[in-house]
């Protein structure tokens, strides 16, 4: 353990060279900008790493149907048990299956990217950056196809959109 | 004279007529095969079941090589595995490697002995022959040309089990090809049987294709209910959702199979059921607790005790259930007015399905039930009704409008004081009731079934019963309860202990006595067998 000295011993000296420092912060911060790290969230978009994990969404092959073929690898692999398909049977017999539904249910979602690596046909993705659902009823955080395709524009604050009432 | 050989090491005596296959299976030592099938004649095409013999030069195929004395067998040798790596390689080479997207993965022979024995990289170049895909093949099957091993098992059952001759091996070489005969469709009653016993995807039933991955089921043991033969089978669910049965083996009874009614009758534990107590307000049905639903049946049943009340009950519940029926039965009504009414009796074969569509009437029987109803003593109940002798009738597990008549059983409900409905699904004239009990169906319950030769068989329960319904031997207890008579019962198994005790046919009688297989009933003749 530090022991102080006398100078630190008289207390009110000490007292006020730390009120100096946060004065002195106080100061550079309300005048320039240079050291905050502050963002003006939700302001001004904040930066998302390239690999960051954010909401799921769904690909599509070169002719505009979906990737995914419904084989539930996600959602066997799926820890948080929030991933459901339900499979249907494709007109094509070379498809065979395409998933008749595929809802995403974001709020037991823990964001880990199982789902991701388990797809072996690259279907799903968690690139989108986005990372603040919100919604005004817990429904419509079960994300379903048209969504997690990207047919429809979600819900969502930190792309700096209002939720729709 | 049984025959002395060694498999692995291991010193095994095998019946004289036994295949080295059928040997090492009885001794536990699996060998794997894919057209190889304990039920069907021997193939020996897929070439899978190579084992090494000591002094021959080649692998044999131990399904089609019969046991002889001093024969040494290796089942794991290296020149074994690296014979079944080739057989695997050649199997695989036209095969699609789309296991995500087949139905049968996680079931699959093919990724099973994969994993096993394969784990090779494709040599082959090129292209694979492609073949049909989603063959229209029957009713309920699919048929998908290139995932197809072409091991013959269906081919074989359909003539030799189903005996319906429906499907035949074409073509040859490369594009040899299973399929219907020309204008026939695989349409018979155990065609169902064909999509268990492929080894790998070709064949998948239209009913349960693409509806969960099967490594979401999970499996537990039953009894078909769907008629007096009780047929043994796995019940295959998730959460509280049954999604397909399999035949379980019981040489005594199905062997390995089941028909496709039986099958199918899984849908009725999903779908219209009757979930919590209701009474009737009005012209309406509500939902109630159980204490109302029972002090207002129990009030009525009361009342009116003796010659007031009738009852009418399909054999469809188990021992556990009849017997405490019967008990409630002595109390409350009198012997000529509780009817056991069979329903109508369907079709029938001399293989397994049998034309009485309950599951207990021998059981119902052996209990001191009264013999299934005659339609001239349905006809004496309604009449009795009609005259306003009886006021309240107990109908249970039973299709009112098939009984009655559906104009009838309306006009006779109108006529009562009080119809109790006891049942699990909403079956016709149901609605009519003035009081409704729910009963959980078999899936969710313990018990047992007496099939027609009197072998009493094990349910077990899979889930808890959905919404409020209730084990019919639980209602049971508590409507004697509610009438004062004080029994009260643990569990099924201690129904069916004070039922043993009761009923000499059940003396000895108990849950762990029956286990998976059964065990007959002691009056039967053929008990001795046991």
């Amino acid at each position: 353990m530090q022991t102080l000295n006398f100078w630190q011993k008289l207390y009110i000296p000490e007292i006020l060279r730390g009120m100096w420092t946060t004065t002195r912060h106080f100061w550079t911060n309300l005048l320039g900008n240079r050291h905050t790290v502050t963002q003006q969230y939700p302001e001004q978009p904040t930066y998302v790493d390239e690999r960051y994990r954010g909401r799921h969404r769904l690909m599509r092959k070169e002719d505009g149907a979906p990737r995914c073929t419904a084989c539930m690898l996600c959602a066997t692999s799926c820890p948080a048990l929030c991933i459901h398909i339900e499979a249907a049977e494709h007109e094509d017999p070379t498809v065979e299956k395409y998933p008749g539904s595929f809802t995403i249910d974001e709020l037991r979602c823990v964001f880990c990217g199982l789902c991701v690596e388990a797809c072996p046909c690259d279907a799903i993705r968690m690139d989108t950056g986005i990372f603040a659902l919100a919604a005004y009823d817990r429904g419509n955080f079960l994300y379903p196809r048209n969504l997690l395709l990207g047919d429809d524009e979600p819900v969502n604050i930190a792309e700096g959109k209002t939720p729709a009432e | 004279m049984p025959k002395k050989l060694t498999i692995d090491g291991k010193n095994i005596t095998a019946r004289d007529d036994a295949t080295i296959i059928q040997a090492a299976h009885e001794a536990g030592i699996t060998i794997p095969h894919y057209c190889y099938h304990p039920k069907l004649s021997i193939a020996g095409n897929c070439r899978m079941c190579l084992v090494e013999l000591e002094g021959r030069p080649k692998l044999e195929i131990s399904c089609n090589t019969p046991v002889g004395d001093e024969m040494v067998v290796f089942t794991n040798s290296d020149r074994v595995i690296e014979g079944r790596r080739g057989v695997l390689e050649f199997l695989l080479i036209n095969h699609p490697l789309d296991c995500p997207i087949c139905d049968q993965a996680g079931e699959c022979g093919l990724q099973d002995y994969y994993m096993q024995y394969g784990l090779n990289k494709s040599r082959f170049q090129e292209e694979k022959v492609h073949k049909g895909k989603v063959v229209d093949f029957g009713p309920d099957i699919v048929f998908d040309g290139e995932r197809c091993i072409l091991c013959s098992r269906c081919v074989r059952f359909t003539q030799e089990i189903s005996q319906t001759y429906e499907l035949g091996i074409f073509n040859r070489g490369d594009t040899v090809e299973i399929a219907t005969f020309p204008g026939k469709k695989l349409d018979n009653p155990y065609a169902g049987n064909t999509v268990d016993i492929c080894p790998v995807g070709a064949l998948t039933s239209k009913d349960f294709r693409f509806k969960i991955r099967v490594w979401f089921l999970k499996e537990v043991k039953s009894i078909c209910p769907g008629c007096a033969r009780g047929c043994n089978l796995n019940v295959h669910y998730n959460q509280d959702r049954v999604y397909r049965l399999k035949p379980r083996q019981n040489e005594a009874v199905n062997e390995l199979w089941i028909c496709d009614a039986g099958r199918f009758g899984y849908k009725s534990l999903n779908d219209r059921r009757v979930l919590y107590p209701m009474v009737r307000q009005g012209a309406d049905l509500a939902r109630t607790d159980w204490q109302t639903a029972l002090e207002q049946a129990s009030r009525a049943l009361q009342q009116h005790a003796g010659a007031g009340v009738g009852m009418i009950a399909a054999p469809q519940g188990t021992n556990e259930d009849l017997y405490l029926l019967s008990k409630l039965a002595d109390r409350v009504s009198t012997a000529d007015q509780v009817l056991l009414y069979p329903g109508e009796p369907g079709d029938e074969d001399d293989f397994l399905i049998r034309a009485d569509k309950n599951p207990n009437t021998r059981g119902a029987e052996a209990i001191g039930l009264p013999a299934p109803s005659s339609p001239e003593a349905t006809a004496a109940l309604a009449q009795a009704i009609e005259q306003g002798s009886i006021k309240v009738l107990y109908a249970i597990d039973t299709d009112l409008a098939a009984a009655f008549g559906a104009e009838a059983a309306e006009h006779l409900a109108a006529k009562l004081d009080c119809l109790i409905v006891q049942t699990s699904n909403e079956r016709p004239g149901w609605q009519q009731a003035h009081v409704v009990l729910p009963s959980a169906v078999y899936t969710e319950r313990d018990g047992t079934f007496t099939n027609f030769e009197g072998r009493v068989q094990r349910l077990n329960p899979a889930f808890a019963p959905r919404g409020e319904a209730l084990p019919a031997w639980r209602i049971y207890q508590r409507l004697g309860q509610a009438l004062g008579q004080g029994d009260d019962y643990a569990s099924a198994e201690a129904v069916l202990m004070e039922l043993a005790t009761a009923v000499p046919a059940f003396d000895g009688m108990s849950y762990a006595k029956v286990g998976d297989l059964g065990r007959l009933l002691l009056s039967d003749s053929t008990a001795h067998k046991r």
